[in-house]
């Protein structure tokens, strides 16, 4: 499964058991939100309107583990909070020597079992499959395992 | 997977010899078929597990394994703690304590039949299924606690389950050791109200006919005939284990660089056993185990509500509950001498033969059920664990079929109506609140089970007792 608008794509990729999330943009920042929309795509194909909105913020000393950071606290704002998300604002700045800090406004709406027939539960990010890179053109690639 | 690069044992055994940073071999077990149909991902992820530090005799692989995150699911590891083994937060894996529960319903199959979609609708209806799903229990902060430490029997205390089921569940249904302390409260608030939810993905609660018994003897002391009807739940410790499994394997990538462990994967972030790390580890792990244990004796209780209001009289008494995703300290002889190990089972059952003293005074004499879910359409299987000295693999077995084929080519394969109405021909309903989600798992997805429990026989990792056929499927 896969989707992309503009210069920004997410896709889900083969695994074994689980599945892996693909966010491709112009920046980190994009890609991180585009894999984080192909984890609530793992979940649900159905639209999720962009009704509330929640912030999130967390730390980590490289871009890989703020990428397994990052989709941790959607996952934990779907779990606690039983919302959806499919919009994000993600701004990425350097934390002086710990690394990176992320803040991220989430946008989405509660989830409706009917409607939006979750497919799985994400479970966690995993450290697997783990890359942020720039490709070959210049864009980002933020990538990961999934448990669900 | 490439058979070229492992030393064949025998038709079910396969070894990976030592090489670079492997400290020990990798054993695989299964036949030419099931290793050729393995991803070479696992004999990759087998290796890595065998370079980590005080890891004993070697890695087990079992013949459902496949490519994991980290560990192989389908992975055996021991560690000894005297020898700088180490714990990993991966090699369990964020579903803690996931896990298998049969109840015998005394019923037989031509009588559940005449009341066969009322009671699936019924299941539906009252076992929580699903991402969302909520049973209404919602704990606060002392049942959270008494809950963590109780296990079971804290769902006992609560009326939700039979004092006699206790002893009928690993560690009498409540594990020691449990240090709710080190639980987080993103854990706590996360399993706020997912007691007695059964979950997502291939998480089900089934509805089975003993369909053939392999061993009559071991069947009639497990009280399997054919033809009668038990039921099966699937499912785990829930948010709160998903949690811990994330803030533990985030906390352990830079203790394992602290420690001086030069890690072949990060998944596999590991700490001294003995450190302050490993032992906060090893009691919330515990502790979600815990839940795990008194998620499923809640979900049993709803079942025999449901049960009882569709055939009343009926009491589903409990054949076992054993978990797959766990870490415990046990006894194990190795080479010659009986050592205490810290064993990683990630997608394993313990499979405890006879006579070991932790099985219930009533299965001593026979063994430990060992229940191994196959896919919707294809059928269980009730093993009994064998002799310690017929396999080295650690008292462990397989735990499922295992899939074949991820989630992302099934959904382009099998549409989940289709799956639904198909299943259905065939004498099995089921229910799911959603179709892409049966479409992920379709039974053309997984493994044959009967060739990964009949390899696991071969190999002498347990015996086969009975065999179980679908009747109704509730799909998380």
């Amino acid at each position: 499964m896969k989707g992309s608008e503009a210069n920004e794509s997410w896709a889900l990729l083969p695994h074994d058991a689980d599945v892996v999330v693909e966010g491709r943009g112009a920046t980190p920042e994009a890609a991180f939100a585009q894999a984080a929309r192909a984890l609530t795509h793992a979940i649900t194909d159905t639209p999720v309107a962009a009704r509330e909105a929640v912030t999130v913020t967390c730390r980590a000393p490289d871009r890989e583990l703020l990428l397994v950071e990052w989709l941790n606290a959607v996952i934990y704002e779907m779990a606690v909070g039983g919302r959806l998300f499919d919009r994000f604002a993600v701004v990425i700045v350097a934390d002086g020597d710990a690394g990176w800090q992320l803040t991220a406004t989430l946008w989405g709406e509660p989830l409706d079992r009917a409607r939006h027939a979750p497919a799985c539960e994400a479970k966690g990010a995993t450290y697997s499959a783990l890359t942020v890179h720039a490709d070959t053109q210049g864009g980002w690639v933020a990538r990961c395992v999934i448990d669900v | 997977m490439d058979i070229s690069t492992l030393t064949r044992l025998d038709d079910t055994r396969w070894r990976l010899e030592p090489s670079g940073r492997m400290r020990v071999p990798a054993v695989l077990y299964g036949d030419e078929s099931l290793l050729r149909d393995m991803d070479d991902k696992v004999r990759e992820q087998a290796a890595n597990v065998a370079a980590l530090p005080g890891i004993v005799q070697a890695v087990e692989v079992m013949p459902d394994a496949h490519w994991g995150y980290g560990f192989p699911i389908g992975g055996v590891a021991a560690f000894d703690a005297d020898a700088g083994g180490v714990v990993c937060a991966g090699g369990v894996g964020f579903d803690i304590s996931c896990g298998v529960r049969t109840l015998h319903t005394g019923l037989e199959e031509a009588e559940l039949r005449t009341r066969q979609a009322s009671l699936a609708d019924a299941l539906l209806s009252h076992i929580p299924a699903g991402l969302g799903s909520q049973s209404g229990i919602t704990l606060g902060a002392g049942e959270m606690e008494a809950m963590l430490r109780g296990g079971a029997a804290w769902a006992v205390q609560q009326g939700w389950g039979e004092p006699r089921d206790l002893r009928r569940i690993e560690e009498g249904g409540c594990m020691a050791g449990a240090q709710p302390e080190h639980v987080s409260e993103r854990a706590r608030k996360r399993q706020r109200r997912e007691m007695g939810t059964l979950g997502s993905g291939n998480h089900y609660l089934e509805v089975q006919a003993v369909d053939e018994v392999f061993d009559p003897a071991v069947a009639e002391a497990f009280g399997l005939s054919p033809g009668e009807v038990v039921v099966t739940i699937h499912c785990g410790s829930r948010g709160l284990g998903h949690q811990i499994g994330t803030d533990f394997l985030r906390d352990m990538l830079p203790a394992a660089a602290a420690a001086g462990i030069d890690l072949p994967d990060r998944e596999l972030a590991c700490v001294p056993l003995r450190s302050a790390l490993g032992e906060r580890y090893l009691g919330a792990m515990r502790a979600a185990m815990n839940c795990a244990l008194a998620n499923r004796e809640i979900l049993a209780h709803f079942a025999r509500e449901v049960f009882a209001d569709h055939f009343p009289g009926c009491r589903l008494e409990l054949l076992f509950d054993v978990s797959h995703n766990t870490c415990k300290e046990e006894t194990h002889r190795v080479d010659g001498r009986e050592r205490r190990l810290f064993v990683h089972r990630k997608g394993a059952t313990r499979a405890f033969g006879p006579g070991h003293p932790d099985l219930p005074d009533d299965l001593r004499a026979v063994g430990q059920p060992v229940l191994i879910g196959g896919s919707m359409g294809t059928g269980s299987h009730v093993l009994v664990g064998t002799e310690p000295t017929v396999s080295g693999a650690f008292a462990s077995a397989c735990h499922g079929a295992g899939r074949a084929m991820s989630r992302h080519a099934a959904r382009r394969r099998w549409q989940g109506r289709d799956v639904v109405d198909e299943l259905a021909r065939r004498g099995i309903l089921v229910r799911s609140p959603s179709m892409r989600g049966v479409a992920e798992e379709a039974p053309g997805a997984y493994k044959d089970v009967d060739g990964v429990v009949l390899a696991a026989e071969r190999a002498g990792l347990a015996r086969r007792v009975a065999r179980l056929r679908p009747l109704i499927c509730i799909k998380g």
